[in-house]
């Protein structure tokens, strides 16, 4: 492999580009691995290579059904960030935040973290302490936050709606070290780097069944054939409870809903950080990508499919919620928009955990915020994997949370999986 | 300057002179033009730059699939970035300018990247700056953002104003039968043929003009197929474009009303977005020339065949004048006749060596050729062309244009919104729409037929199709084969360069070359997701609607495999750009979201109230007497009630009447407090929990007669409660006869508090009897009058801990009630307070809100252990002490003094002990006030273990992101009044 | 846009409408285990295909019904009212 660097493009730019090589093989299914990871999404493959670089696993597999980062990976408004409060939570979105501030590096990939700043507005003056509470559990576990009042908001982000919005903007909570990334790019840095440390990355290769002997998974029918895993994880956003109904193991605290994402045509800078707020009923988040274009999302669309497209009726509301606080994105068009399906859970928090099946864990549940998880994900989930046991941070991510009575609902909307956005 | 314009051709009005700017010069059109041909006509080249390698771009199309001629329009806060000129209509008066340019498009000092675009090749940005060049040393972000700050510079295509657009925009909705999308040959078949079944039919054309591609031909009048559509009744909507077919025949619509006035009446919508409900779609969305990728093929000059003959029969403009036309297809040559007839010199060359034309042998035809290169930077000089057998430069042509036609794509992307993937056609080089089982049909060229005849006859089939499947006929029908050329296409995508460094653009305004695509698949993006992500190719503004096919056919080409294998990418709606404002309608601004006000919200401003967002609605937050602060003025509005009286509007909590024989067994199950002995005439505080047995709500119950009664929920959670009910009642329990109405709308209410309360009421209520200490004791209800007839229902409910009453009246009654109430109180120097008086008076008290109860609180953290029965079962009541829920380590609600009486605190601080001041905190504070009775802050919140454990311990409030810590004394939330005597007097 | 069919207002847009949930879970009665009630409310097939499932018609009627729908194409096979006696009246009226 091709160190990555502008050494090495400089170089290929005088040579007509001819000494760049695969980012990752093409390999044939092996008959046996030591762990085979279902899904070659964001948290598959950094899973994998977790496995292989802090536990030493290389002989390991990654199932993908199309294409590596297809799925929501390549479908999201790319927004990391580290702003929750809940025990285990904040840990571990934390930690993930710090992967990411280094992950360019790590992968020899720059997958073009921008820590632009977070700025979630606030209209009222019980949403600033709301808020407040979340920023300050933050701040005591060292991470960065603060708030800005209405004069330094309008200086730094000089065209939101301060005259005449329906609900009048009092301030911003702000995370500095939070921003957005290039989606893609995660997905192929991790994948070429995992390949580099032997992972088999396997494309087109959808799993049909699984056989089962003495309690556990045995082997896997794929469509390259039956590929044997000692151990096996799933991570299939969107999909779990089909995979998990394959293995016969009944229901999930997992509904499937789908969430639209917008971009807009390519203008000049026109906003320098990530922008959010919600409020009289509306949610909305924004973020120019570096191509210019204006990423742009809101909520659900309100009612459980699997359908990869969206309505037009949360258009209309994403729409409207835009110009509310943007009125100048009037005139700017929108290019293209389309929806990914999200595992919405019953508390809005993610599974990390083990299963009923002994050689099969669980990867799942991240609502509409997988993105920026996907580098803790694959740490902790590898760790699980390789350990056999959870992490402190995730100790309480599984399935038996519900039944224990241990609360880690970040908005406190209850058993509905829909209000988790 | 000499005009590029000829006598004798286009469908403009010459009559009609209209005077423009371009690039701050001022230039003529007519009316009729598109600011694409005007500049045509002024013989400009260069309208814009590309995107990376900033290579001057001409226009290449004169439809939506342009890529090249992307302008500004308009200035100030009407200014619109990235407009394609070819669908821009002239106006008097407009201006438009290049983009993605400095100082301008002609010369334009980032041309420099055209000379270094060897070292951008497609994903070279992953490669590298990620650290300190060049072996990318370092840590973190830091180095990459001070990169990207150039990056994000350089990238973008027209730059926005930035300011709030001033134009309005609508949101309409309509039904019809069939829609019909295409005014082509086809679509205005379908559209008479189900006219004249009966169907209500609207035909939607995204030109001004309806024609379709008849607009380019010289002799075409679509005047009379105007009145003919009309007179069958049919709607036509033209400058519409249907931008996305969504489920159930709903298709998304952009009228755009006034982008081709001059001086718009500011009173119309600029754009309109409808909403059609179809019970049938036909589309005949047309096709779309593609391009051939080969040496500098994007020079100003080069052009698709079909636009040449557009511009010149439509618009009377000649675009060149010594014209190369190249060819793998029959399409080209009756525009090769209307060139050469026009004036121009043309050669055509043809991929293919053996085929018959008939042609009047006005032009030369090169059989057996391709072009190879063109020479030339900002304009065309000569074109190198090749042999099609053996690639490589044979010979130079010297011209002033080239024309190219690669092959038609149909317009399957309204179709592919649906998830429909199109199926690769060998005869026509193309993509063809798949069969659907929605009820949409696909009729035209845009099912790949190339003949008008065939296209006529698919749009009746595609009607028949339409009232077959409606279920209106049952008639057998046939759609013509796909094709219609005499002689087979060719396919020819790419004539490879010999040469190293060869710039054949497949993505026009992405710059994306034949040599990325080829890079792609070296480095193994070799899917078309993968290929389309890596490379950028089909994601700008034309979304691939003239080169995917091309970056298709090279991979497949590159992976040995045929075009189907490889595939094709998911079109997503909408078809072209649709802007914001439009989406968004009428919904900005103060209109963003519905304003919900009491009825006597204006009486509440008459008297001075400062109002606050709650929810949707606005209520009273403080009445200031002159230069008062909201803290002078809470403060004071407390101390009031407290002392003698305050009147508050509590209209805004949910309001539900229960009724039927089931009521009281229904509050006994949905409330975790017993219902069942409530009298008739009483009411009583309930708890709701949710199925998980956290709390969902709170409230009062009135029992008003037997098997009635009337609800309060709190103002937020009122549609919830309401919503709950119903699902309870209508599909868990069926047996239960129970009828829930909301009328919240219905009543007006008021709280009346403070040791006067009744004194007040008294002489407000026709009958003072009724609302003695006796006659309506503390939980009492009773349905009355006040004076001047007015029917209420008053409860003796305290929020506050005085005495108070909450009164309700009809709402067109609400106004009367305040002057009736408010008269008297003043003479008990009374006042009127708002929510942040109630919310001290209520603090106070220890009283929870939604500020405690966030959704993740149990009965018994909130303190309110003996509002859960244990004699009966509720919501909620199996799993409310799941799991660690019944721990007694668990955050139980306290109260808080600042141990130095002096300090203040806030809502949101965090509670830890004093040698620890990190992480989760042992609690929280939720809701705190400056104490009128006490004289100083208190707050009620949050701690461990709950008041036994830390009464006699300071802890500490941390408080970092408003700079604030502070030692905090626990107490009981209960700070005034514990033993609840006031309430009770 | 999903069209519902509603049994009183007729086809009106899926935005009137608030999805509810899974319309098969049987709720256990209030004096069930915990663990049948965590069974009930926090697990789900969650099913791929056609599913029968609860929307309140939250701005029209606001009868809650059960519509038969496709969870991937948003094809709907049935609607009626979730309320047994309401499914008479309904069928009655026609």
């Amino acid at each position: 492999m091709t160190k990555f660097n502008a050494w090495n493009v400089i170089k290929n730019g005088l040579n007509g580009q001819s000494y760049w090589t695969r980012q990752w093989r093409d390999p044939e299914p092996k008959s046996s691995y030591d762990v085979v990871i279902i899904g070659g999404g964001l948290h598959g493959l950094a899973t994998a290579y977790y496995l292989a670089k802090n536990h030493n696993i290389k002989n390991v597999a990654v199932l993908e059904k199309g294409w590596i980062g297809g799925g929501n990976a390549g479908r999201n408004t790319t927004i990391v960030r580290s702003n929750y409060m809940m025990p285990g939570n904040h840990e571990f979105y934390e930690h993930s935040l710090k992967l990411w501030e280094n992950l360019s590096h790590e992968l020899n990939y720059n997958v073009m973290f921008s820590q632009r700043a977070h700025v979630s507005l606030f209209h009222s003056p019980g949403a600033k302490d709301s808020v407040s509470r979340i920023y300050n559990i933050m701040r005591l576990h060292g991470t960065d936050a603060e708030l800005w009042d209405l004069k330094t908001l309008k200086k730094k982000i000089p065209h939101l709606n301060y005259h005449n919005s329906r609900f009048p903007i009092l301030g911003a909570a702000v995370q500095k070290r939070a921003g957005n990334a290039r989606h893609d790019a995660v997905a192929w840095g991790y994948a070429r780097a995992a390949d580099t440390l032997g992972v088999d990355i396997l494309q087109n290769c959808e799993v049909t069944g699984f056989t089962r002997k003495n309690g556990n998974i045995e082997s896997i029918q794929t469509s390259r054939g039956i590929i044997k895993g000692k151990k096996i994880g799933f991570a299939v956003a969107g999909n779990t409870s089909v995979l998990w109904q394959m293995a016969e193991l009944g229901n999930l605290p997992i509904e499937s809903h789908k969430l639209q994402a917008f971009v807009s045509e390519a203008v000049k800078p026109l906003l320098d950080q990530v922008v959010v707020y919600g409020v009289g009923g509306a949610h909305f988040y924004i973020s120019q990508s570096d191509k210019g274009s204006m990423v742009f999302g809101g909520d659900l669309d309100w009612y459980k499919s699997y359908a990869q497209r969206g309505n037009l009726p949360m258009v209309q509301d994403v729409a409207e919620a835009a110009m509310a606080i943007f009125p100048s994105l009037g005139r700017i068009r929108l290019l293209r928009h389309w929806a990914g399906v999200m595992d919405m859970t019953m508390d809005g928090s993610f599974f990390i955990c083990k299963t009923p099946i002994s050689n099969l864990y669980l990867n799942a549940g991240w609502n509409y915020g997988g993105f920026k998880a996907s580098p803790a994900s694959g740490w902790y989930f590898a760790d699980l994997i390789a350990n056999e046991s959870p992490h402190n941070y995730v100790q309480n991510h599984n399935l038996e949370r519900f039944e224990k009575g241990i609360n880690i609902d970040e908005r406190g909307a209850g058993p509905d999986p829909k209000l988790h956005g | 300057m000499k005009t590029r314009r000829i006598d004798n051709y286009g469908k403009i009005n010459r009559d009609k002179i209209l005077s423009f700017r371009w690039d701050k010069k001022n230039y003529k059109g007519f009316e009729g033009d598109t600011l694409a041909s005007a500049l045509l006509a002024n013989n400009i080249g260069i309208v814009g730059r590309s995107f990376k390698y900033h290579r001057p771009r001409g226009i290449f199309s004169s439809g939506v699939e342009e890529s090249g001629a992307l302008v500004t329009i308009g200035s100030k806060d009407r200014r619109d970035p990235n407009v394609r000129a070819t669908t821009q209509e002239l106006y008097n008066g407009l201006e438009a300018s290049g983009q993605n340019a400095f100082p301008n498009v002609n010369f334009d000092l980032a041309g420099i990247n055209n000379y270094l675009g060897r070292f951008f090749a497609a994903g070279f940005y992953y490669k590298t700056f990620m650290g300190i060049p060049p072996l990318e040393w370092g840590k973190g972000t830091a180095i990459w953002m001070f990169f990207e700050k150039f990056i994000r510079k350089a990238a973008g295509m027209g730059s926005a104003s930035g300011l709030p657009d001033p134009d309005t925009y609508e949101h309409a909705h309509d039904f019809c039968d069939l829609i019909v999308v295409g005014s082509g040959p086809a679509g205005v078949a379908a559209a008479i043929e189900a006219a004249e079944k009966k169907l209500d039919v609207i035909l939607v054309e995204q030109d001004s003009l309806i024609g379709g591609n008849q607009l380019a031909e010289n002799d075409f009048d679509n005047s009379q197929i105007k009145n003919q559509l009309e007179n069958l009744g049919i709607k036509i909507m033209t400058r519409t474009t249907a931008f996305g077919l969504y489920d159930n025949c709903v298709v998304g619509l952009l009228e755009r009303v006034t982008d081709h006035i001059s001086a718009p009446n500011v009173n119309i919508p600029r754009q309109r977005f409808w909403t059609i409900r179809a019970k049938h779609i036909i589309v005949g969305a047309g096709a779309i020339e593609r391009h051939i990728a080969f040496n500098n093929n994007d020079i100003p000059g080069v052009m698709t065949v079909n636009a040449s003959k557009h511009y010149l029969n439509r618009y009377g403009v000649l675009t060149g004048k010594r014209i190369v036309i190249a060819t793998n297809n029959d399409s080209v040559y009756e525009t090769a006749h209307q060139l050469s007839e026009a004036g121009a010199n043309v050669t055509v060359l043809d991929s293919r060596t053996n085929f018959e034309i008939e042609t009047n042998k006005s032009f030369e035809i090169r059989k057996g050729y391709v072009p190879y290169n063109i020479n030339g930077s900002k304009k065309i000089d000569s074109l190198d062309i090749s042999k099609s057998e053996t690639i490589n430069k044979s010979e130079t042509i010297d011209c002033d244009q080239v024309l190219l036609s690669g092959g038609w794509s149909p317009a399957v992307h309204l179709l592919s919104h649906r998830g429909v993937k199109p199926k690769w056609d060998y005869n026509n080089a193309c993509f063809l729409p798949s069969d659907t089982k929605e009820n949409i049909t696909m009729v035209g060229s845009s099912r790949g037929l190339w003949n008008k005849n065939d296209c006529i006859a698919s749009g009746i089939a595609g009607t028949t199709d339409a009232l077959n499947r409606l279920g209106i006929s049952k008639t057998n029908y046939f759609f013509p084969k796909p094709g219609g050329w005499k002689n087979p296409i060719q396919p020819l995508y790419e004539v490879k360069y010999k040469k190293s460094r060869s710039k054949s653009f497949v993505d026009y305004q992405h710059d994306v070359t034949t040599d990325d695509v080829r890079l792609a698949h070296r480095e193994g993006f070799i899917s078309v997701e993968h290929l389309k992500r890596y490379t950028t190719l089909g994601m700008a503004n034309d979304q691939g609607k003239m080169g995917n096919i091309i970056g298709l056919s090279l991979m497949a080409e590159l992976l040995n495999k045929e075009i189907p294998e490889v595939g094709t990418t998911v079109f997503r709606p909408p078809y072209t750009p649709v802007s914001i404002g439009a989406l968004s309608g009428r919904n900005v601004g103060k209109h963003f979201r519905p304003l919900r006000v009491t009825p006597m919200h204006q009486w509440n401003i008459d008297h001075g109230a400062k109002m606050i967002e709650v929810g949707l609605y606005q209520r009273p937050w403080y009445y200031p007497k002159e230069n008062e602060t909201l803290s002078d003025s809470y403060i004071r509005e407390a101390s009031t009630v407290r002392k003698t009286v305050g009147i508050c509007d509590v209209t805004s909590l949910g309001k539900i009447a229960i009724q039927g024989p089931g009521s009281t067994e229904f509050l006994n199950r949905i409330y975790s407090n017993g219902f069942s002995k409530l009298q008739v005439g009483k009411a009583r505080y309930g708890i709701m929990l949710r199925d998980d047995g956290i709390v969902m709500d709170d409230g009062t119950s009135w029992r008003l007669a037997e098997n009635e009664y009337f609800m309060t929920t709190s103002t937020g959670e009122a549609a919830k409660v309401m919503s709950w009910l119903e699902e309870l009642l209508q599909t868990r329990w069926t047996d239960l006869n129970v009828n829930v109405t909301s009328v919240s709308e219905q009543w007006a209410g008021v709280s009346i508090a403070g040791p006067k309360s009744r004194e007040v009421l008294n002489n407000c209520v026709d009958d003072s009897l009724v609302i003695t200490n006796n006659k309506l004791p503390f939980m009492g209800v009773t349905s009355t009058f006040l004076k001047g007839n007015i029917p209420c229902r008053i409860a003796r409910i305290s929020f506050s801990g005085e005495l108070a009453f909450e009164v309700y009246v009809k709402s067109d009654f609400a106004n009367t009630m305040m002057d009736l109430l408010w008269e008297n109180a003043k003479k008990y120097d009374g006042c009127l307070y708002g929510l942040e008086a109630l919310g001290a008076l209520r603090v106070e008290k220890g009283h929870v809100t939604a500020a405690e109860l966030d959704g993740r609180v149990t009965i018994d953290d909130a303190g309110l252990s003996k509002m859960a029965s244990t004699k009966k079962s509720y919501i909620g009541s199996a799993m409310r002490k799941r799991g660690v829920l019944k721990n007694n380590d668990r955050e139980i609600l306290v109260g808080f003094f600042p141990t130095n009486l002096k300090e203040t605190f806030n809502a949101g601080t965090i509670v830890c002990e004093k040698n620890n001041i990190k992480g989760q905190g042992i609690g929280r504070i939720t809701s705190v006030t400056y104490s009128p009775e006490l004289g100083h802050w208190i707050g009620i919140g949050f701690v461990k273990g709950g008041l036994d454990k830390w009464k006699d311990t300071t802890l500490v409030g941390a408080d970092p992101v408003r700079n604030k810590q502070m030692n905090l004394k626990v107490v009981s939330p209960h700070m005034i009044d514990p033993k609840g005597e006031r309430m009770y007097a | 846009m999903i069209r519902i069919n509603c049994p009183y207002c007729g086809e009106r847009d899926h935005n009137e409408f608030s999805y509810g949930g899974d319309a098969t879970i049987n709720y256990p009665s209030l004096d069930a285990s915990e663990k049948e009630w965590t069974e009930a409310i926090f697990f789900r097939k969650n099913i791929k295909g056609f599913q029968f499932e609860t929307w309140h018609h939250s701005n029209g009627c606001r009868m809650w019904l059960v519509v038969e729908r496709s969870t991937v194409t948003h094809e709907i096979k049935s609607v009626k009212p979730c309320h047994p006696d309401l499914q008479k009246v309904v069928k009655n009226n026609k």
